[in-house]
């Protein structure tokens, strides 16, 4: 029997990792994560998962405990936000060099300087190119379904997977969640075969030698055809999950996306405010959409470049930067576009770093100056105007 | 030369799925220079066997030094350096090199 109960985005993920029951979850607190594996920590203590949890002292021994777990052949969760994933960097890349497919929940928070606990993507995106696949979640229930079907993908293609949500907006606010049957979704996850586990003495393995100008390269290049690959079990573990769920899970969602004149490209919590604004100017006649990505590593160019071809103006809204030079997603859609030869109009603007509230009326603003053609090649939404 | 594997025909993530398997690695391929003994001048002390960092040396049944490895041997010079009769020389390794 699925249950509908009312918890926060990191309840909702916690409630994912009670159901998947991973044999070893190393992780350490941090704002706006801790909400998480206190949760998890809550079903450890209760019994109901039977987990190896390990308290380490950093967020770089964390992801090294995972590491080692998942190498040895555990299923392996983790979560992290902010500066704890800056602070394990350098094994987040190793993670997905051994090709280990250990989940990480990742809370997003601004990074330092200057400090602040608050929402933007400049943490999971400045992990953007160390080889792990990238999930961003609109809201609670996008945050649990999409953690169900990151450890059955992680483990089809041996990669690692981050699994994002907005820190407070989504981490922190309380929804209805459906959590769907235990047995169902046990079964839906099944058991995890690693075919090199260290534990396994009968067939003796060495992870993580050197290798220099001979191997490095061929090693790396494997990682590529592993992402391909990626993109056609998200499609085959979605089916299954819907199964389950009656969700379906694309690449991207497109939200009145078909006839729309003007559109907006943005992730996570704010594509559920943007679809709000758009049902308010659609009923005005407004010919307006939206595209969500859900993958954004792997990057679906070609689809998502073929969606958005007749739109004749676009806005990508991107809650990170990448300074001196194109901001994360508009950079991706930009290339996206190239390849359909679009003959549109591009437009970047940043908003909400560091949780700057972004609202419906400045949401609106963007479209109508879509409509009429106003809004600047790179824009601030919500930055205060110089005088 | 050993022939190099390419990407489709090695394990992912660099894992190694054979034990032992070091023993293929040979070491000996940085070697600039050479030993070359004199076997008329050596007196089989041994010292070079003894001094050898890379234990590559061999003492054969009878108590006699044997060949030098020279697929783990990395030239550093110790065994010509230590010979009390200077019989072995280090020579340049490009001279061997077909």
């Amino acid at each position: 029997m699925s249950k509908v109960k009312a918890i926060t985005g990191a309840e909702a993920a916690a409630e994912a990792m009670r159901q998947i029951n991973p044999d070893v979850c190393a992780a350490f607190p941090i704002t706006p994560q801790t909400p998480v594996m206190q949760k998890f920590a809550d079903f450890h203590a209760d019994g109901l998962v039977d987990s190896e949890l390990i308290r380490v002292e950093s967020e770089h021994s964390a992801m090294s405990c995972c590491v080692g777990a998942s190498a040895a052949g555990a299923r392996v969760m983790t979560a992290t936000s902010f500066a704890g994933l800056a602070l394990m960097w350098e094994i987040v890349g190793v993670a997905a060099g051994l090709r280990l497919p250990i989940v990480m929940e990742i809370v997003n928070r601004a990074l330092s300087a200057p400090i602040n606990i608050h929402c933007d993507h400049s943490d999971s995106m400045g992990t953007r190119d160390l080889g792990w696949i990238q999930v961003y979640s609109e809201n609670a229930q996008e945050a649990y379904e999409n953690t169900l079907l990151a450890i059955r993908l992680a483990e089809k293609v041996l990669l690692p997977v981050m699994v994002c949500q907005d820190g407070f907006i989504t981490s922190h606010g309380v929804e209805n969640v459906k959590i769907f049957d235990d047995n169902k979704v046990k079964k839906f996850v099944g058991e995890h075969k690693y075919p090199y586990g260290l534990l396994n003495i009968k067939k003796p393995v060495t992870h993580g030698p050197l290798q220099l100008q001979d191997y490095y390269f061929e090693t790396k290049s494997q990682q590529m055809p592993a992402m391909e690959e990626a993109k056609k079990r998200y499609i085959q573990v979605g089916n299954e999950l819907s199964k389950i769920t009656g969700n379906k899970y694309p690449y991207f969602e497109e939200y009145k996306l078909k006839d729309a004149k003007v559109a907006i490209v943005v992730l996570s919590s704010t594509a559920g405010t943007t679809k709000a604004v758009i049902d308010k100017m659609r009923e005005k006649g407004r010919k307006v959409g939206l595209l969500k990505p859900r993958l954004f590593r792997p990057f679906m160019y070609k689809e998502i470049g073929n969606a958005l071809k007749n739109i004749d103006s676009i806005a990508v809204l991107d809650r990170s930067e990448s300074f001196g030079a194109n901001a994360p997603l508009y950079g991706e859609i930009k290339n996206a576009l190239y390849d359909v030869k679009y003959k549109g109009k591009l437009h970047s603007c940043i908003f909400g770093l560091g949780g700057r509230n972004i609202y419906e009326s400045e949401i609106e603003g963007v479209f109508n100056e879509l409509l009429t053609n106003k809004l600047k090649e790179k824009e601030y939404i919500g930055l205060r105007k110089c005088p | 030369m050993k022939k190099l594997k390419s990407a489709k025909e090695i394990p992912i993530g660099g894992l190694i799925d054979e034990a032992g398997s070091s023993r293929k690695f040979k070491t000996g391929d940085w070697r600039s220079f050479r030993p070359i003994i004199d076997e008329k001048k050596c007196i089989n002390c041994i010292q070079c066997v003894v001094y050898c960092p890379e234990n590559c040396i061999k003492v054969k049944e009878d108590g006699k030094r044997g060949k030098i490895d020279l697929d783990y041997c990395k030239g550093c010079g110790i065994c010509a350096n230590i010979c009390p009769v200077k019989c072995i020389k280090m020579e340049e390794e490009a001279k061997f090199v077909k």
